[in-house]
């Protein structure tokens, strides 16, 4: 106690900003930067080695879209987390989250273009005017784009009450990787319905929020 | 062991043990929960023999790459045995063979329950190369060993009014993909006759010389390469002839994604994407090189116009897909 006082009087407040801000939460970051990664490696590891079976796109364009959808709802989870704990903590790995989400949906979106597809023009514009699951998977990766390069601290002060609309967005950008997931599902719908699922309950949260801490505003007056 | 096999000329040295069998199922299930999958389960779709009766050579032969025995005994859709491509070779132990029967009823004048002996008794088998084509735009081109359909269909002696045949896949024995209602079992499938009578419908019992493994439809399957691979129905145990248009698995599961007909057809796209491509897998290149390799135009009823187009002369086949 004593020691930190003293520090806190000798560093300018600048520096001193700086130097507490090396916390448990920024160690934590690095450990969940550390782990956004390890899908990556091992879809890599995967291929090279050949683990990933006889079609390696069709792997690829399966587990990334997979981390995608998971980081996008574990991004989504984050306020929630805030309002439970009442801790500001979770709302820290936002945007490492949201831009790990967008990393994965860019590895997916390039799989298919480049890997699948192989940059043919055409048969891309016919996938993306035609078929629902494209179009809506597309549709979450236009959104994503402005989100994701407006998610720096100084986007977020020069955009102000605005960042705060546009990120919004998201909600409809997850929506629709969610239809994504469900339109292009031949068969078993199992798995792309328990994502709706989880998608469902974190938006019904923030609805269930919006309106109960209407009506406790409301009571007071 | 089998009594098919010792019929088909197996020698017993050549069958794994069938406690070694289980064993190594047990180990493969272990190894499973460790996520250690990869490696074992590509041993396992190595277990099934040679066939040792002779095989004739016939002129049924593709100029593409033969896709490798390991691709295609790894990769494969049997949702008896669960939805992803590497499930019906992990789950391969639970389907049982022995003792096997099919069921021949309808409008034949032969009908009954046959053993797979009283079935394969009188068929020479012969090896034909055909193409596969996944309604999901993936290609394999496979050595098949076995009969033409034709031949085996005719000893039951349909009457006139067969105008369709109809076929079951096992479903009495509780499969573990079964537990899940992503059709509606049994898996059914069924031709026309005269689709079914084409000397290019065959019956599968082996692949690559070797007994067909499990996770590709053991102990029989039909094989009819112009059509999309779910109509070549796996372990067969009922085959029926019938006056009206059977109902089939597909068809009934989305009946505007999936017709009756079903045949390979690059201009008439699956309602959510494009068949005029396909992604042939042969197996050969692995690796980061697998990554690269291009997709090729899919052909009118797989490359087969020239054999069956005429089964279709006066068919808008947009209409009956």
């Amino acid at each position: 106690m004593e020691t930190a006082a003293t520090a806190t009087t000798a560093v300018p407040k600048s520096k001193r900003r700086k130097a507490s801000r090396w916390t448990w939460v920024s160690w934590l970051k690095v450990v969940v930067f550390i782990l956004g990664l390890v899908p990556a490696a091992a879809i890599v590891g995967s291929v090279v080695t050949g683990k990933a079976g006889p079609n390696p796109i069709e792997f690829i364009t399966h587990s990334t879209g997979e981390m995608a959808l998971r980081l996008m709802l574990l991004g989504l989870l984050l306020s929630p987390m805030r309002w439970w704990f009442k801790s500001t903590v979770p709302i820290r790995f936002r945007r490492m989250v949201g831009l790990f989400a967008f990393f994965y949906v860019m590895l997916h979106f390039l799989t298919y273009a480049v890997l699948d597809q192989q940059l043919d023009i055409d048969a891309l514009l016919d996938d993306v005017l035609k078929r629902e699951y494209i179009i809506a998977g597309f549709v979450s990766l236009l959104i994503l784009i402005p989100l994701a390069v407006t998610s720096t601290q100084s986007m977020m002060k020069r955009l102000g009450k605005r960042w705060v609309s546009l990120h919004r967005w998201v909600y409809v950008a997850a929506i629709a990787a969610v239809l994504h997931y469900i339109w292009l599902a031949k068969g078993d719908q199992l798995e792309p319905l328990i994502y709706a699922a989880v998608l469902a309950l974190l938006l019904g949260l923030r609805i269930w929020r919006h309106f109960s801490r209407k009506t406790k505003r409301v009571k007071p007056a | 062991m089998r009594d098919w096999m010792k019929l088909a000329g197996i020698r017993s040295s050549e069958i794994t043990d069938e406690t070694v069998f289980k064993q190594r199922r047990q180990l493969i299930q272990a190894a499973a929960v460790a996520g250690m999958t990869g490696a074992i389960s590509a041993e396992a779709s190595a277990t099934t023999p040679k066939l040792s009766m002779p095989i004739k050579s016939t002129d049924y032969t593709v100029d593409g790459e033969l896709t490798s025995e390991e691709t295609a005994t790894t990769y494969n859709n049997f949702y008896e045995l669960g939805t992803d491509k590497g499930d019906p070779v992990k789950n391969a132990g639970f389907l049982k063979t022995e003792p096997w029967s099919v069921v021949i009823d309808g409008e034949c004048d032969a009908p009954g329950t046959y053993t797979l002996e009283d079935i394969l008794k009188p068929h020479d088998i012969e090896e034909r190369v055909y193409r596969l084509r996944c309604v999901e735009a993936w290609s394999m081109v496979i050595p098949w060993n076995g009969f033409a359909l034709g031949d085996l269909l005719k000893r039951f002696k349909p009457n006139s009014k067969a105008k369709y045949v109809a076929f079951e896949t096992v479903s009495d024995q509780n499969l573990p993909g079964m537990r899940s209602r992503v059709l509606d079992w049994p898996y059914r499938e069924g031709l026309r006759i005269d689709e079914a009578m084409h000397p290019l419908s065959f019956m599968a019992i082996g692949m690559y010389g070797n007994v067909i493994p499990n996770q590709n439809g053991a102990p029989l399957r039909l094989v009819v390469p112009w059509k999309y691979g779910f109509k070549s129905i796996k372990s067969i145990v009922r085959i029926s002839f019938v006056e009206d248009t059977p109902p089939t698995s597909w068809n009934m599961s989305a009946p505007h994604e999936y017709g009756f007909y079903s045949n390979v057809n690059p201009e008439v796209s699956h309602p959510r994407w494009s068949q005029a491509k396909e992604r042939q897998l042969t197996g050969s290149t692995s690796g980061l090189a697998a990554l690269f390799a291009s997709k090729t135009e899919t052909a009118y009823l797989n490359g087969y116009a020239d054999e069956v187009a005429s089964l279709y002369a006066d068919m808008d086949l947009k209409k009956y897909f």
